[in-house]
């Protein structure tokens, strides 16, 4: 097979292929020869489970539009053939439904890491807006697909989130009309929600997920110490304190695999719906624009910001402070001043204000899957004063806060 | 966006009790089948004034094929006439529910149906808008969105109301326009309603008063709508008992994997230091 004029590096098929296609060299580029820091914990599984859950979320995505007919009379219908005339489209559909949510549980925990050991901060600035950019994308496709089954939670959930971007001055209404396609949510808005959740934002997912993954083995992942290691270095050129990617961390993630896929697999096996928060029970029941589910909230994983948005009396400032919470998050690799990365080092101010968003963060979550109540609105408000209060005083108490010396090597205990 | 928000409220405690009690349920199918009802046990537990009527329980075991076979029996004798179930068909029903193709040609079967069918009922549209005003909903999906208690609540849930036009509400559905139909078997009821609201929110029932007997005692009717609501529970998702015990292999394969997996990783680690 290597009759070629040039001798290849290598004999055989594998010469002749990496003489045309530098496989080998990605593989040690990014696998056997990329270095990741020894001391990962708990935190560090959940970039690998996100992998695994947009894999798991295409493919099943792919079976299930061999089945689903997109258009308002047939999608609701089709769900429900899926669910019971398509050999075990009951157990892709659950796979798909809990993969949603699975995913915004994965990546919750992927951000909250980098919050914890500073993993936004010099250098992986880029690295940080690449994953804000694909969370974006999520939520996205998350939204477009909650519309597919075409029940009534489907219905009425884009109704409410369709008309947010009404409340843009002068472009809104028109926006929000060229959006659906129609003058209300209607098979127009439903057919393009399925072109843009199968083709386009997938594909633009794959894009940013493979950015974000070159940005990261460019800069090299951060780690609990929050120390660079590629700042020490042995004889031979390699990180002192750096492992081999593959064949400790790919065992190390199947590791977590395993454990992901068996918390997964109670869900999708034993309670689906999760008791109405995965699958409501109002999507049980086909879109209907004359009867208006008893209790509108959008799915769990957009609740926190919703709970931003009814904290506001006004719905148009509400909707702007919800589009402000997004961006807050962007920015955060330039609003924390601290010269330590990792919580591990920093003082208690940092501590404190990262435990006071989390409480905001989860508590706005509730409140934004109950119905409005004054006690709620008031949490409601406290909650977004403090979600606020955590980003725009960050580059002040970032700066005050006393630090601790931070280690010249990353401390790892051997297992 | 106002008037989506002022809307009823749900008791979300109450629903993270559920999930962690579905859980449970869900792993202690298989160590005792009559686990299942732990869910609806752990939803209980509030205190009430008067008839709770909110708080009854279906009850109904999924995997009792008996309960399935006489609650199809009870559905196509009593709700046929007017519901249908429009995304099941004949044969997947005796199939899953362990009744032979004569039985249900004998007993369920109508005359000019074929097994392959889908359980549609004949009852013609026109009528039904002119009777009642709408079209009898179909069942297929009325436990997934309601809930199973929900609908053993509304099938018990008939009282006299000589003000409407079927001269009969319901406390589960105020303003039903089903009439009684089950009343020859459960009796016909009057309801003295106490003082504002039941602790759920409903109408707060003192007592109920017998206007007439029924053909079944109050503990036989339980079981009759238990049955039928266990039916409707199955057809709502034909396949959750495969899907349990599909479920507990997955998982048990998972431990044997994720033990392997973890010891293969201890094993290289060895040489990290």
């Amino acid at each position: 097979m290597a009759g070629n004029d040039n001798t290849p590096a290598r004999p055989g098929f594998r010469g002749w292929l990496n003489k045309r296609l530098p496989v080998d060299a990605f593989l040690k580029g990014h696998l056997t020869e990329y270095y990741a820091p020894k001391n990962f914990n708990f935190w560090y599984f959940f970039g690998s489970l996100a992998l695994l859950v947009l894999v798991m979320q295409l493919l099943t995505g792919i079976f299930l539009t061999m089945h689903y007919k997109v258009g308002e009379l047939t999608a609701f219908d089709s769900v429900e053939y899926i669910m019971r005339e398509v050999p075990y489209g009951w157990l892709l559909r659950y796979l798909h439904s809990t993969g949603a949510s699975a995913f915004f549980i994965v990546v919750y925990l992927h951000m909250f890491r980098a919050f914890l050991y500073g993993s936004y901060k010099q250098p992986r600035e880029l690295l940080w807006l690449f994953g804000m950019v694909i969370y974006l994308a999520l939520m996205a496709e998350a939204f477009m697909g909650y519309v597919l089954p075409w029940g009534n939670m489907s219905f009425w959930g884009a109704q409410v989130i369709v008309n947010l971007f009404g409340t843009i001055p002068v472009i809104g209404p028109g926006l929000v009309e060229w959006i659906r396609g129609d003058y209300g949510i209607a098979d127009a808005t439903l057919n393009r929600f399925f072109s843009l959740h199968v083709v386009a934002v997938p594909l633009v997912l794959l894009l940013l997920v493979t950015l974000h993954l070159v940005a990261l083995h460019e800069v090299g992942s951060n780690n609990p110490d929050g120390v660079e290691i590629k700042g020490k270095k042995g004889a031979d050129g390699k990180p002192l304190d750096g492992i081999p990617f593959h064949p400790y961390y790919t065992l190390k993630d199947i590791v977590g695999v395993g454990v992901f896929l068996m918390l997964f697999c109670v869900v999708v096996f034993f309670v689906p719906t999760f008791g109405g928060i995965f699958l409501e029970h109002a999507n049980f029941e086909l879109a209907n624009p004359m009867s208006t589910p008893e209790h509108i909230a959008p799915v769990w994983y957009f609740t926190p910001f919703y709970a931003i948005l009814r904290a506001i009396p006004d719905q148009q400032l509400g909707a702007l402070a919800m589009a402000l919470s997004l961006v807050c998050l962007v920015l955060v690799p330039w609003l924390d001043r601290s010269p330590v990365k990792s919580t591990r080092y920093r003082g208690w101010i940092w501590k404190t204000a990262l435990a006071l968003f989390v409480v905001a963060f989860i508590g706005l979550g509730y409140i934004g899957l109950k119905a409005p109540s004054p006690l709620f609105t008031l949490m409601g408000r406290v909650f977004s004063v403090v979600y606020f209060a955590f980003f725009v005083l960050m580059p002040w108490y970032t700066k005050i806060d006393p630090v601790k010396p931070v280690p010249e090597r990353v401390t790892h205990e051997k297992h | 966006m106002r008037s989506i928000e002022t809307v009823m409220h749900r008791n979300l405690s109450g629903r993270v009790a559920r999930i962690a009690a579905g859980l449970l349920a869900g792993l202690a199918f298989v160590l005792a089948p009559s686990a299942y009802a732990a869910e609806e046990k752990a939803a209980e537990g509030h205190e009430s004034h008067g008839v709770d009527w909110q708080g009854w329980k279906a009850g109904n075991q999924i995997n009792d094929t008996g309960s399935l076979q006489r609650g199809a029996s009870n559905f196509m004798n009593y709700c046929f006439g007017c519901h249908s179930l429009k995304y099941m068909r004949y044969e997947r029903m005796a199939k899953d529910l362990k009744i032979s193709e004569e039985q249900l040609r004998k007993n369920l079967l109508p005359a000019a149906a074929k097994t392959t069918d889908y359980i549609l009922a004949s009852f013609p549209k026109a009528e039904a808008e002119a009777w009642f005003g709408r079209q009898p909903p179909d069942l297929s999906l009325i436990t997934r969105s309601k809930g199973s208690d929900y609908v053993f609540q509304f099938l018990k849930g008939f009282y006299v109301d000589e003000s409407k036009s079927t001269k009969t509400d319901n406390l589960a559905l105020p303003g039903a326009a089903m009439p009684a139909v089950l009343s020859d078997l459960e009796g016909v009821k009057r309801v003295v309603f106490g003082h504002g609201e039941s602790a759920h929110g409903g109408k707060n029932v003192e007592r109920f008063e017998e206007v007439q007997a029924g053909a079944l005692t109050p503990a036989q009717y339980d079981g009759f709508v238990r049955d039928t609501v266990n039916f409707l529970q199955y057809v709502g998702e034909p396949s959750q008992v495969d899907r349990v015990s599909i479920g507990i292999w997955a998982i048990l394969f998972l431990m044997v994997f994720t033990g392997f997996a973890w010891m293969l990783k201890k094993e290289y680690w060895k040489d990290v230091h």
